[in-house]
């Protein structure tokens, strides 16, 4: 397999605070990687180191073979879908969730440009694959907590991606909700074998498939391996600075 | 009653109600959904500011306005994204340097203050040729940028990191309008004056929010909202010898507030929170 993540001594800095610091990590294309650690870890910024969105103070990266740069970052962002963590939206928003999935499709085709019976046939296959259908229409802001993340999920597979990076896609959801957005991921996963980076602090949602993990702490990495040798109970003790179970 | 539409003047003033108000209506639904409602006070208190300095020097106030108001619009931006404050900290950082600006300049004219205190109050029935062709040239850029740029525009209004994780250039379409408010305000000072325009901005968008869930409509009926403030304020005040500026505000607050009576998404929510808690 051949890496389609390549980030080598990197640091990102809010302010005076290091984010995360001198980062090197390789991830190969269709793996599906999890990125573990307590809150403040540097998870989140490592994934918008991925997407361009941080502001790297050194180092570099490669993404897609391509040098990250001010230049090429949007041109790298069109192949990441990237799902964010979940934030409040006013329920008096005026987009409806078809809109929102379209939104995926917006940079990919570019200015002056119109959606064509291609890119509505994706749309519509990324709603049905996440089960999104029957609320095409409804106001993004009237959809529960787990079905706006179904609707950033669909917005990210719109974009057709060949990575797709996922922050903690099922905090703050009822054991129902995680458990269907685990088997869409899984879904999505084994039917389009793309490279998935899956951020979470909540060791019970990690989905089946992942094989792959690195566990962050202050900004570095502080393991890097197969899921079940970072899931040893003494390895997540020692990250969380308390003890620790993988049930 | 149709008398009035004889008088060039009012002729005059009916074009700048219609232009001027689809305008500000449709200017004010950026600022609504961006929730950056003091740009436009920091707008037009730029163009206020760069006019009296046009006055001290000598030059043309509004080439004047224009510039300042492109200069606040560049600034406010990129001071937001590079030192990642909040939006409207840096409006009201270019706000109150503006603000100083203009009452420095107030002070260095000489004799009566009246030409500049114009460009605060506003006179919408001394509107001249020239100012409705500049509004009329601004206008079909606003529109221009809205039907080219439909979709970048409805993303950002959407998330900005949204639309910029896809790939959409956001910060230019942020900028762009940034910059086409400050010249749609600059150019509206004569309709109703930098200090109440704020408001022509503020309430067709607020009630147009109210009513409907699709963007294109929220854009139509705030600019559809914004001509109706300015034409019905405008024959009051004729009619009633009031200040001009001040009756389209009233009015403009009143569609809002029938807006937010009527509005079916208030409608919406309560039945929603009454089968949630039943």
């Amino acid at each position: 397999m051949s890496s389609i993540i390549e980030i080598n001594n990197t640091t990102v800095s809010y302010r005076e605070n290091i984010a995360v610091s001198n980062i090197s990590l390789t991830i190969d294309e269709g793996q599906f990687l999890a990125i573990i650690g307590p809150n403040g870890a540097g998870k989140t910024t490592l994934l918008t180191i991925i997407n361009g969105l941080g502001k790297i103070l050194s180092g570099s990266a490669r993404i897609l073979g391509i040098k990250l740069t001010n230049r090429t970052a949007n041109q790298i962002r069109k192949e990441i879908g990237y799902v964010p963590q979940m934030c409040s939206i006013d329920p008096r928003s005026p987009i409806s969730v078809k809109e929102v999935v379209m939104i995926g499709r917006f940079g990919k085709i570019g200015l002056f440009r119109h959606l064509n019976s291609n890119d509505k046939e994706i749309v519509e296959t990324a709603m049905e694959v996440t089960g999104i259908k029957n609320l095409a229409e409804r106001p993004i802001g009237h959809l529960s907590g787990g079905e706006q993340q179904k609707v950033a999920i669909a917005r990210a597979l719109a974009q057709e991606p060949r990575i797709l990076l996922l922050d903690e896609p099922t905090a703050n959801l009822d054991p129902k909700a995680q458990r269907e957005i685990i088997d869409i991921i899984e879904r999505i996963y084994k039917e389009r074998n793309l490279t998935i980076v899956f951020v979470t602090h909540i060791l019970s949602h990690l989905p089946n498939i992942c094989t792959e993990a690195i566990l962050m702490k202050q900004g570095k990495i502080f393991y890097k391996g197969k899921i079940e040798d970072a899931l040893q109970e003494d390895r997540l003790s020692s990250l969380y600075g308390c003890p620790m179970k993988y049930a | 009653m149709l008398e009035i539409l004889s008088y060039k003047f009012m002729q005059n003033a009916i074009t700048a109600s219609i232009i001027g108000g689809a305008s500000c209506g449709i200017v004010g639904v950026f600022v609504i959904m961006m929730r950056i409602p003091f740009v436009g006070v920091a707008m037009s208190h730029s163009a206020f500011a760069g006019a009296i300095f046009g006055l001290v020097f000598g030059t043309n106030p509004l080439v004047m306005a224009i510039l300042f108001c492109l200069g606040s619009a560049i600034l406010i931006g990129p001071i937001s994204d590079r030192s990642e404050l909040d939006p409207n900290i840096s409006i009201g950082i270019i706000f109150s340097i503006v603000l100083g600006l203009a009452f420095l300049g107030m002070g260095m004219i000489k004799g009566p203050k009246t030409e500049a205190l114009n460009f605060i109050w506003g006179n919408i029935l001394m509107i001249s040729k020239n100012d409705i062709i500049l509004m009329v040239i601004m206008g079909i850029v606003l529109l221009g940028f809205l039907f080219l740029f439909f979709k970048e525009i409805q993303s950002v209004l959407f998330h900005r990191e949204i639309a910029r994780a896809v790939g959409i250039p956001e910060r230019i379409v942020f900028y762009s309008f940034l910059i086409l408010s400050g010249m749609i305000i600059t150019l509206n000072l004569n309709t109703i004056g930098g200090i109440l325009i704020f408001s022509l901005i503020i309430n067709p968008a607020s009630a147009a929010y109210q009513i409907t869930y699709k963007l294109k409509f929220i854009f139509l009926l705030s600019a559809i909202f914004g001509v109706a403030s300015c034409l019905i304020g405008l024959v009051f005040s004729y009619f009633f010898n009031a200040p001009s500026g001040a009756v389209i505000i009233i009015v403009s607050s009143l569609i809002f507030g029938v807006a937010l009576i009527f509005s079916p998404k208030r409608r919406v929510k309560t039945n929603e929170t009454q089968s949630n808690t039943s």
